[in-house]
Parts: structure tokens; C-alpha cells; sequence
């Protein structure tokens, strides 16, 4: 047992990485599960973490339980790895398992994320654990959950694009901007968390293993490497990765996700790479 | 030409109380059946039970599938039985709030069984909910309109376009006019006659008004205390009762 190896132990006396071995065994079960059954939901008995629900306390047992001394761990808070809920959980696991922290995609072996997918891309090896809201992308068509479990059973998935169908009939296109559904591998029909559509492209053939961790509704997911999800569409309205028609203002790079910075009251704005980490290396790398 | 439907001796109890029992009929291509009986006579049960909502204690219930031929839907596979009654099958509920999607569009709402099935062109998809809504009487203007926004009589006359839209052969109607005033009853009645005959469809319809069955039903069944006591053509029954409770149903109606 870990536990019993002293060297584990930090000075506050948690278990590596705060949960109790057991607990995370339970957890691992679920994320095996999950990635034996690509984009299947899996239910895991959810712990209390130290911050409130919505926070990421799913992504945050998912990280403790995959999580070795060895990692190098990098989160981010819609690209930015400076924000208030990056920081207090990269901080979270300096002090309750002692691991490297590093902004560097490339450099980091396991990376937090809620609401983006890094800009660089990711390579085998790394894992990738997303923090989940609601993991049920059929909540809001068909609130029981009796009966959405049975719709994935039995691969019932037209209300699905009812959803997509009333976005072009209300707005003339697919207005979907984030959570945009995607069906892995041909099966289970599965909600990306709130990322982007322009970051959907990337879930799919990704070398990285992606796992789902929804700490409220008590639910695990995976995709495993180089698996296949496809965004749900229409024939005559395709998928779009939409983005905002602009460069970013500060690096230049006119093929990444952006976010609208209001700068002044006077209407002034700026359109910057939500991914820090990614604007600053390009940032670097022109003033050399 | 064998029967659509062949129900045989189906029983469903509530613990020691009998829902309904003993109830045997078929249900030929094209034929209306209407099912008729006081509060508690266990005509909806029935209905349940064949629509494969509930499951019987006992007997069959053998539907002429498309591909397969006649098949027992109790003891077919839950996936089968539900692929039915979004294809074959539709189910017409009192309270078109039990049958519609409030949060959807008309369009949306017509338009799902469809893309249940398969259907991924949103242009094709649109003009099939546009065209279902003119054919039961409802401007088209309203496409975008949630039901919510809807009359009684218009919910009911869209959820009868929601289940028609994959052109199934047998529907199940549960008092359908229920709730409706006289006028709108008429209308709607007036429209499901005209769908039934175009469509040739067959229809089960469970009703305690004798004048719904009078004008839609081929045949008629009466049902008390979750036994079928008469069936016959329906002119036949309501004009010359034989069982006493037939015939207290028949007096029973206003006349105005």
C-alpha cells in the first residue's frame, strides 16, 4: 500500500494526492470501464472533495486517482492556466501529493482541463482529464433518467437531433456553440463537457487518453486513444468548428480559439488566444 | 388476408383485483375497433397492454410485422417493441400533454419520429412536419411555435400528425375527444375519419362516448368490470343491445 511507504506522505499527512487508496481503486475501476466502453457513462460513488460542487471535484478525483509521483500536471480554466480554479487546484495537488506542476503543454503528463482542449497538440502518453457538469447530453430533452439510460442501451438517439433541428428552426443554423454532442465510435452519443465545438475535432484519433469526471452526478467517462467521435449534424447542415474571425491580438495565430476581452467602456475590444500557455510561446517565439 | 392483430385471452391483474380478462379479438387490415365501457371497466388497461405500455399476466398478443410476419410483441425483445411503436405503431393520448414534447416546436415535435428513424435532412425533415401540419388543419405559419402556445384541439390534432408522420397501420387512441368542447370534438373526429380511410389505417379506440365510436368504429366491444359482455358491428350493437349493460349504456346517452 502506498500508505505505508513514508516518503508518500507530505507534511500535511494526506494520502498521495488526498484520497484514501480504496477510494481510488474504486475510481480506477470506473475509469477502466469507461475506457473498455468508449463514451459509455459509468457510475462511480462520487466523494466529497474540499471545494463545492461545480468547481471540478470530478475531474479533480479522476486526476487523483490516475495521478503518480512522477507526473507532471498542468491545469487549465478556459485555456488559462492563472486563473482562480487552475491555481487553487494545480496549488491542491502541490500540497496533497507533492507533484511537478508545469504550464507547458508538451511538458506535462497529465493535464486538468475544464471547458478547452490545449491548442498544441497532445501525444501519446499524456492523459487528459475533463471536469464535467452535466455528463447526460439528453438532460434537457428527456429529464428522467430511467429513460435516457434506455436510450442509450438501445441506441435511441433521434431526440438527439431534435435538439439540432430546433436550433436551425429558431436561429437558421446549428447554434450549438459549446457541449456539442458527439457519438463515439459509432455507438454512445456523448457530451464532450461544455469545450467548444471549434475544440470537437480534436477529441477524435487523439493520441492522449481523454477521461470525463462529473463529481455531482457521479459519472465517469472515457475516450481512449485514437478513437473515433463524430459531432452530430444534418446532411444539408454540416458540423462547423466556428470560431471568431479574428487573429489574436496578441500572438497573431489566426487558427485557435479565441476569447472577446472588453478593454475599455467606450465599446473597444480585443480578440486573444483563450489558451495561454500556446499565446505565450508564440509570443516568445516572434521576439526572438 | 390474415388479421393485423390477433389478440388471445389477455388477463392483467392488480394484485387480486382483475384489471381486465379473458379478452380475446382480431383486428383486420383497415378496420376500426372501438372499445367501449364505463370508468374502471378496464378498457385502458387493455389498451396498455396491447400497445405494449403494460405487461399482461397472460396470452398474446400477434401483430402482423412487415418483415417478420406475425410475431407475439409480449414476449418480443424490449428494443424490437419499442422500434414498433415509434415505426408501425402509434399511440394517441388523452391528454396530448402526455404525447407531445412541450419544450419542442411543432416542427420539432412532428419532426422527431422521423429523425428517430433515421432521417438526418433537416430540408426533408421540415417539409414533411410542414406538409403533416396542413393535413391536420393547422397553418403552417406555426411551424416554429411551441404546443404550449397551442389550443386543446390544435395539441391534439398535432400529436395526431407526431404519430402519423411514419406512416404506421395500427393506432392506438385513447379517448381521443376527451376535454374537447362538442365543436372542436366534431372537427377532430371529422379530420381522424378522413385520415383513417386515406391512410387505410387500423385503429383501436378506447371511448366512453357512443357517439365517438358511432361515427369512427367498424366494430365495437363492450367492456364491464374487465370483461368483455358484447362485441358486434357497431350499428348492430348500439341499435339492438343484447346485454343488459349494453343496453343501459345505449339509454344512458342525452339526447338533446
Amino acid at each position: 500500500m502506498l500508505r505505508e511507504r513514508g516518503h508518500f506522505m507530505t507534511e500535511t499527512a494526506y494520502n498521495f494526492a488526498y484520497l484514501d487508496e480504496e477510494t481510488k481503486r474504486m475510481i480506477r475501476r470506473a475509469i477502466l470501464k469507461g475506457l473498455a466502453i468508449p463514451g459509455y457513462q459509468v457510475p462511480f460513488a462520487s466523494r466529497e472533495m474540499p471545494m463545492p460542487y461545480g468547481w471540478g471535484t470530478g475531474g479533480v478525483q479522476v486526476s487523483a486517482a490516475v495521478m503518480t509521483p512522477e507526473d507532471r500536471f498542468k491545469v487549465i480554466d478556459q485555456g488559462a492556466d492563472d486563473t482562480t480554479n487552475a491555481v487553487s487546484i494545480r496549488k491542491f495537488f502541490e500540497r496533497t501529493a507533492g507533484v511537478a506542476t508545469t504550464t507547458r503543454t508538451e511538458e506535462a503528463s497529465l493535464i486538468q482541463t475544464r471547458h478547452r482542449i490545449p491548442e498544441a497538440a497532445l501525444a501519446e502518453g499524456q492523459i487528459l482529464v475533463y471536469q464535467v457538469p452535466i455528463p447526460e447530453p439528453l438532460r434537457f430533452l428527456e429529464p428522467r433518467e430511467s429513460e435516457t439510460r434506455k436510450m442509450h442501451a438501445l441506441e435511441e438517439y433521434g431526440l438527439m437531433h431534435v435538439k439540432l433541428y430546433e436550433d436551425i428552426s429558431r436561429h437558421g443554423h446549428i447554434a450549438t456553440a459549446y457541449a456539442y454532442p458527439v457519438r463515439v465510435e459509432g455507438r454512445y452519443v456523448m457530451d464532450p463537457s461544455p469545450i467548444p465545438k471549434f475544440d470537437n475535432p480534436k477529441l477524435s484519433d487523439c493520441p492522449a487518453i481523454q477521461l470525463f469526471g462529473a463529481g455531482r452526478e457521479q459519472r465517469i467517462y472515457a475516450l481512449p486513444p485514437y478513437t473515433r467521435a463524430a459531432s452530430l449534424d444534418f446532411e444539408d447542415y454540416p458540423f462547423e468548428a466556428s470560431k471568431a474571425e479574428h487573429p489574436c491580438a496578441l500572438c497573431g495565430a489566426d487558427d485557435t480559439y479565441l476569447d472577446e476581452v472588453i478593454t475599455d467602456d467606450a465599446g473597444g475590444r480585443m480578440f486573444v488566444c483563450s489558451d495561454t500557455d500556446y499565446c505565450e510561446t508564440r509570443q516568445k517565439e516572434r521576439a526572438a | 388476408m390474415s388479421p393485423l392483430l390477433s389478440v388471445r385471452d389477455i388477463e392483467k391483474r392488480y394484485g387480486a383485483h382483475i384489471g381486465c380478462t379473458g379478452v380475446s379479438f382480431d383486428l383486420w387490415p383497415g378496420e376500426v375497433l372501438g372499445i367501449v365501457g364505463e370508468s374502471g371497466s378496464g378498457k385502458s388497461t387493455l389498451l396498455s397492454c396491447l400497445a405494449g405500455h403494460l405487461a399482461p399476466d397472460r396470452g398474446e398478443v400477434i401483430f402482423d410485422t412487415r418483415t417478420d410476419g406475425p410475431r407475439d410483441t409480449i414476449t418480443m425483445s424490449e428494443p424490437e417493441r419499442r422500434m414498433l411503436s415509434r415505426t408501425d405503431w402509434a399511440f394517441v393520448h388523452q391528454h396530448a400533454r402526455d404525447g407531445l414534447r412541450m419544450g419542442v416546436s411543432a416542427g420539432g415535435n412532428v419532426g422527431e419520429r422521423l429523425m428517430a428513424v433515421g432521417a438526418r435532412h433537416y430540408g426533408e425533415i421540415r417539409e414533411s412536419a410542414s406538409d403533416w401540419l396542413g393535413r391536420v388543419e393547422i397553418d403552417e405559419g406555426r411551424i416554429d411555435d411551441r404546443p404550449s402556445t397551442f389550443s386543446g384541439g390544435m395539441q391534439q390534432r398535432l400529436q395526431i400528425a407526431r404519430n402519423l408522420v411514419t406512416g404506421p397501420r395500427l393506432v392506438f387512441m385513447d379517448e381521443p375527444t376527451g376535454g374537447l368542447d362538442v365543436s372542436v370534438q366534431a372537427r377532430l373526429l371529422d379530420l381522424l375519419r378522413g385520415l383513417v380511410r386515406d391512410m387505410g389505417l387500423s385503429v383501436i379506440i378506447v371511448t366512453h362516448d357512443l357517439a365517438v365510436v358511432r361515427l369512427l368504429a367498424d366494430r365495437l366491444m363492450v367492456m364491464k368490470s374487465g370483461r368483455v359482455v358484447e362485441t358486434g358491428l357497431t350499428d348492430q350493437v348500439l341499435d339492438d343491445p343484447q346485454h343488459a349493460y349494453t343496453q343501459l349504456l345505449v339509454s344512458s346517452v342525452l339526447q338533446v
